[in-house]
């Protein structure tokens, strides 16, 4: 479970495209949405290279939790300030406001308890930026009404009963679940299958429909 | 039929002189005008800081580096030791291109306040007495041991460290380090430790005190004057602290039930089994180079050791603001010092803002992982150094001695 849940932040095995010497488009996305010198920790930090991308184009102090004791002792070899530890227990023992943005990089449907996780990281960050893959993506929708099976796609390859993802949602039921616990929706930007940018004044139904993935950048209501 | 061999008491004079007169070894002396001030409330003045450097200080004097050392340690970390002409303890981690590269940085191994390798302790002379202190040197603490090498700083010329770093009583004192003297020390690397020694860790520490003070020939602790000493009961306290250093898993691995040098048992208590041989040599091969009230006091020194006592019973306030970036290390069989301690620290650490990275290494060495060859641990702290090195503008060409 722990490796598996390491590979998917990683993205190994789920198909997002990465061109040789440059970064996932998802993690560039998330990059984006972070101030220059910020004081980050990224949750389900992998093998730390969402960290170092930001550390090094960004400026920030970055921070990592990392499940696996692979992925955090890689992280460490690189100089990273990585600890091992679980999303679901550990953010608990973090103060509040010690970090300008928390982030969790294809990693909240791994959780067992999203919600809680994303609370806690608006408690412990002033913004979290949540990145996802879509399970309303029309081809996930299409496998399970028309072939009847479980979906199988390039982002989400794995099957039922080997699969670390055991909260799968749809872009509208994340944006639900922010406006159920009082978040503030700063930043959105959808991520076709080819990892391009769905059109900003698209409709929301546009989104869930063909977003393979949504980034989130969100903010405490005041 | 137990064949700890007792021959010969010219040891006795052996150890004075190492303890005032170590082999091999820098010695900084503190006079009448620069006490130790104790955690016990009384000053120690004058004593003595035996010290081995390696590697070069650089312009800026930015690159020191000071690695503490473990109880039963001293400072020869990356040297051949003058009295067991084996390679220094930590020769797996520092050294030219180790992962604490003297080719790049200044390496400082102090002996600890209370040891008995050169640094004042009870096998030292007594300035007042002018014979060795024994019972009569004053108890001392981790704390006192990390303000004797902030002493030793001064006395260098050494404002700020670049790290500390140390394993078992080593890490304690990084940790103390940290918390004592936060501006100080730009990186820090406990090792295998704690913040404060648990009940079962005194027990055992308990129980080697007193196998010493049981030995006749300790002579409540005046086995110097005396001109004897406590061998079999320092033997005795070593082999049973060895027991805790490795895992199950390990002694299974290394020994299992295997005979030593016979086919079958000989139904006697002679060391039938490879595995008690082992122990045995590891006792003997102690008691040459160590002195048994050293023992009791170094002992003592980690059962006294609780940082959050010192903050109100919260470990994060000892690092509230602590600009020092941490990289805390533990071992999956150490159960001298579980992960679950390195846990502790690294929840405080968070808590208090602090910049640390965490990692548990897979091992089934035991605690005394930390003085083998662990190539993850090694790429670590490689890792850990380089990263802070470049944050503190540290040229590695530039430092090179």
């Amino acid at each position: 479970m722990s490796t598996l849940a390491r590979e998917n932040a990683n993205g190994i095995g789920t198909g997002l495209s990465t061109a040789p010497g440059s970064a996932r488009v998802d993690l560039l996305v998330v990059a984006g949405m972070i101030a220059h010198g910020a004081k980050v920790l990224d949750v389900g930090c992998g093998d730390g290279e969402l960290l170092r991308l930001l550390t090094e184009t960004r400026g920030v102090d970055g921070r990592g939790i990392e499940l696996s004791r692979e992925g955090v002792n890689q992280c460490v070899a690189k100089g990273l300030a990585v600890i091992q530890g679980d999303a679901d227990t550990d953010l608990a023992d973090y103060p509040d406001d010690a970090f300008d943005y928390v982030i969790l990089s294809q990693t909240l449907q791994a959780t067992r308890q999203p919600r809680v996780v994303l609370e806690h990281m608006l408690r412990i960050g002033r913004h979290a930026v949540v990145s996802f893959p879509n399970f309303g993506h029309w081809q996930v929708r299409f496998q399970l009404l028309l072939a009847g099976h479980m979906p199988q796609t390039d982002i989400l390859p794995y099957s039922w009963y080997d699969t670390p993802n055991i909260h799968h949602c749809t872009i509208k039921d994340f944006r639900q679940l922010c406006t159920e616990i009082g978040v503030r929706m700063q930043k959105a930007v959808a991520l076709n299958a080819w990892g391009g940018p769905l059109r900003l004044n698209a409709p929301w139904w546009f989104w869930n429909l063909f977003g393979e993935q949504a980034v989130f950048l969100l903010g405490r209501k005041n | 039929m137990v064949e700890v061999s007792l021959s010969g008491r010219t040891e006795t004079v052996a150890a004075i002189r190492d303890a005032d007169h170590p082999r091999d070894s820098l010695i900084a002396r503190f006079g009448a005008d620069k006490p130790l001030k104790l955690d016990a409330g009384v000053s120690l003045s004058p004593f003595q800081i035996a010290y081995k450097t390696y590697g070069t200080l650089n312009a800026e004097r930015s690159n020191a580096v000071l690695v503490c050392h473990a109880l039963t340690g001293d400072q020869h970390a990356a040297s051949i030791h003058p009295v067991t002409g084996k390679m220094g303890w930590w020769e797996t981690l520092v050294g030219p291109g180790k992962p604490i590269d003297t080719e790049r940085y200044f390496v400082i191994c102090p002996n600890v306040v209370g040891a008995c390798m050169g640094t004042t302790g009870p096998a030292s002379t007594n300035p007042k007495t002018g014979k060795p202190w024994g019972l009569d040197f004053p108890v001392v603490t981790i704390r006192d041991m990390v303000r004797a090498q902030a002493m030793l700083l001064d006395h260098l010329g050494i404002e700020s460290l670049f790290a500390v770093a140390g394993g078992s009583m080593g890490g304690m004192q990084v940790l103390q380090w940290a918390a004592s003297y936060p501006e100080r020390v730009f990186a820090a690397l406990p090792i295998a430790c704690s913040t404060r020694h648990s009940a079962q860790n005194i027990a055992f520490h308990e129980v080697g005190r007193q196998a010493v003070m049981a030995d006749p020939e300790w002579r409540q602790g005046r086995y110097l004057l005396e001109g004897t000493n406590p061998r079999r009961g320092l033997a005795v306290a070593r082999m049973g602290a060895h027991i805790t250093y490795l895992s199950d898993a390990a002694l299974h691995r290394k020994f299992g039930r295997k005979f030593q040098d016979r086919e079958n048992p000989t139904f006697s208590f002679d060391a039938d089994f490879e595995v008690e041989s082992y122990l045995r040599h590891q006792g003997i091969s102690f008691v040459e180079r160590f002195d048994a009230n050293s023992y009791l006091y170094l002992t003592r020194a980690m059962d006294y050791f609780d940082l959050a006592a010192d903050y109100d019973g919260v470990l994060a306030n000892g690092f509230k603001g602590a600009p020092t970036r941490f990289c805390v290390i533990s071992f999956t069989s150490d159960w001298l010092f579980p992960t679950s301690d390195s846990r502790a620290i690294v929840h405080a650490l968070n808590a208090a803002g602090a910049r640390v990275s965490f990692a548990e290494i897979v091992t089934d060495k035991g605690h005394d992982a930390f003085l083998l060859d662990e190539p993850e641990m090694f790429a670590i702290v490689r890792g850990f150094l380089d990263g802070a090195g470049a944050a503190r503008g540290l040229d590695a060409k530039a430092a090179a001695g």
